[in-house]
């Protein structure tokens, strides 16, 4: 297949690859890679076509563009011998077309002088039309990539230029240009590459049920999916005057029609039909999945606090009954109690299991370590395989985006995998539920191991408390 | 809330999600309004198979709008033929053929009907959700988490 190099950016490096993978899968293209760093912002895949080529970057956050490859060396003669060994092929499309030159030069630079001198050094392509520095017919870039704090280029490369990705859309979206944001909102680049991991695209239906302020519903409709949000926190989606809330957010960049609702809910009570579910195993009938997407950034602990719906442990009875005479008044607001970090993976999990559909994808933001910096293992489920890992560090503490796909149900009703959650529920520690637990306590928990009481939801909620 | 979305939801309390009476949610005193939103074919193809026609048929006369057919329309009586299988193996899009009106229809009722304020009551426990700016609030009291 025809080799293309890609101008990728140099930002979040660990996201680049998944990107560039997803979107193949996406434009139903092949893509192998040639060659790849981390620590290069060029890259070099192999495509059927240039047709290929221009489905794979169009929606491209992490890439500038995409060029027919001409040649290259860790030289200039190098490049030059290859060009000259390779590219024949190429040259009478453009022998009388207009066409231009540049130069890319990555943590490098050179005088205009020594810049001509480096174009000029081409003039041996038999190219007769004229050189046209706007919109010529063929646009050729030279690209050369210096090792940090070095003089000469490490490496270089020709391409003629095919497309420009979707990286315009970083701007479009810009949290400094939105009219309703928060502190937690993931900015624009981050929400649109977990919009494109997860394949957000026309005709399909994404959730995000802890949308805040609705950025990864937002980068979903971008690529054209019809989007429902969800957060237990209805002042988030209300917003405040003027506008200034979620579907503010959607008509402020023209995507109404692919704003489906917002509701109130808490994962952990959601009316999300079918999100409890029978295990799909124990089921042993299509699980009903309706979601092609979940993309979401749960609520960490870092900067949030972990809550969800209930009276914290020990609180009395006169506050339950405070809130049983009150919840009905206007603006009232239930109480919470804590809940675990790895309790809340666990349930976002089984959500993911039983509300998407085959081949759907769900796309997590997670801290690497908890509060007590003991990192966290990538959480698994029987139906659900990984498909990347993307980290980004900061200084102190680094997060991934998790990206994992919703297993045709019959691959694992036949496997010997078995659906083992770890936790039943974390609600079962409270309110009325707390009967059922009461009851096999006094019947001295027959059936089960005697370390069932240590390591069961209660223990892992009195540590959380 | 649009009654697509109507069609996903249940009532939110844990006793309830195994009774069958607990879908769907039924809507009491709803303020209607019509958001216009553009026709989107694609959309309703890959979404339609996933919804429950009798609870869409309930919800719907329970709200006084046009009835439904008894049982789902097949695809092809839904969708155009031409967009349908000639499209998927196609690679060039094809013109796009007249929607038929039915699908008018569905798009109308499932994307374009919202229940702008209101009720949901659980028909299995008798909670009410409130709808209210068209967001409904499934938060639970703590009595009943
Ligand atoms: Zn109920």
């Amino acid at each position: 297949m025809p080799e293309y190099l890609m101008r990728l950016v140099q930002v979040h490096e660990s996201f680049r690859k998944a990107e560039l993978q997803a979107l193949a899968e996406l434009a139903g293209v092949d893509m192998e890679f040639v060659s790849y760093s981390e620590d290069s912002p060029f890259c070099i895949i192999s495509l059927a076509s240039p047709a290929a080529a221009r489905a794979l970057i169009t929606r491209s956050i992490l890439s500038q563009a995409i060029y027919e490859l001409w040649g290259h060396g860790s030289s200039l003669p190098a490049l030059h011998a290859s060009v000259l060994a390779t590219s024949p092929p190429h040259w009478p499309s453009c022998a009388t077309t207009s066409f231009r030159f540049t130069l890319d030069s990555y943590r490098g630079s050179r005088s205009t002088a020594s810049q001509t001198t480096l174009i000029e050094s081409f003039s041996y392509l038999p190219f007769t039309g004229p050189i046209q520095m706007r919109n010529p017919t063929h646009s050729f870039r030279i690209f050369e990539d210096y090792a940090l704090g070095e003089k000469e280029p490490r490496y270089l490369y020709l391409g003629r230029f095919i497309a420009d990705s979707g990286r315009q859309a970083k701007t479009t979206y810009d949290l400094k240009k939105r009219s309703y944001i928060s502190t937690t909102s993931m900015d624009a680049e981050l929400a649109l590459v977990t919009a494109n991991l997860s394949l957000a695209g026309p005709g399909k239906l994404f959730y995000d049920p802890f949308m805040g302020t609705g950025g990864f519903p937002v980068a979903a409709a971008h690529f054209g999916a019809v989007t429902l949000g969800s957060d237990i926190d209805g002042r988030s989606i209300r917003g405040k005057e003027d506008g200034k809330n979620v579907l503010g957010n959607f008509k402020q960049y023209n995507l109404t029609d692919h704003y489906l609702d917002s509701f109130v809910s808490d994962l952990t009570n959601s009316p999300v039909r079918g999100c409890l579910g029978p295990s799909p195993l124990s089921a042993g009938n299509a699980p009903g999945g309706w979601l092609d997407g979940i993309i979401c950034d749960p609520p960490y602990g870092v900067r949030e606090g972990l809550k969800v719906l209930g009276i914290k442990e020990g609180r009395g009875e006169w506050r339950k009954e405070m809130h049983l005479d009150r919840w009905q008044d206007e603006g009232y607001i239930p109480p919470k109690r804590p809940y675990s970090f790895e309790a809340m993976l666990d349930d976002i999990m089984h959500f993911a299991a039983v509300t998407l559909v085959e081949g759907g994808r769900l796309g997590m933001w997670m801290p690497s370590a908890n509060d007590q910096d003991i990192e966290l293992d990538v959480p698994t489920h029987p139906f659900l395989e990984v498909v990347s890992v993307c980290v980004q560090p900061f200084n102190k503490w680094s997060r991934k985006l998790l990206t994992y796909r919703r297993l045709p149900s019959n691959s694992i009703l036949t496997s010997t995998t078995p659906w083992i959650k770890r936790r039943e529920d974390p609600g079962l520690v409270h309110a009325n539920d707390l009967n059922s637990f009461r009851k096999k306590y006094f019947e001295g928990f027959r059936e089960k191991e005697p370390e069932a009481m240590s390591s069961g939801p209660l223990a892992e909620d009195a540590a959380s408390t | 809330m649009k009654i697509l979305t109507l069609n996903f939801l249940t009532c939110a309390r844990k006793a309830c999600k195994a009774e069958p009476a607990a879908f769907p949610l039924h809507p009491r005193d709803a303020e209607l309004e019509i958001v216009e939103a553009e026709l989107n074919t694609e959309f309703l193809r890959n979404v339609l198979p996933r919804v429950e026609w009798e609870a869409l048929r309930v919800v719907t006369e329970e709200l006084g709008l046009p009835s439904l057919p008894n049982v789902a329309p097949e695809p092809d009586a839904i969708f155009p033929a031409a967009s349908t299988a000639a499209a998927a193996t196609a690679n060039e899009t094809p013109a796009n053929p007249a929607p038929t009106q039915l699908l008018q229809d569905l798009h109308h009722l499932l994307l374009e009907t919202t229940i702008l304020s209101g009720k949901l009551v659980c028909g299995n426990c008798g909670h009410e959700y409130a709808v209210k700016e068209g967001i409904a609030n499934f938060l639970l009291p703590s009595h009943l988490v």
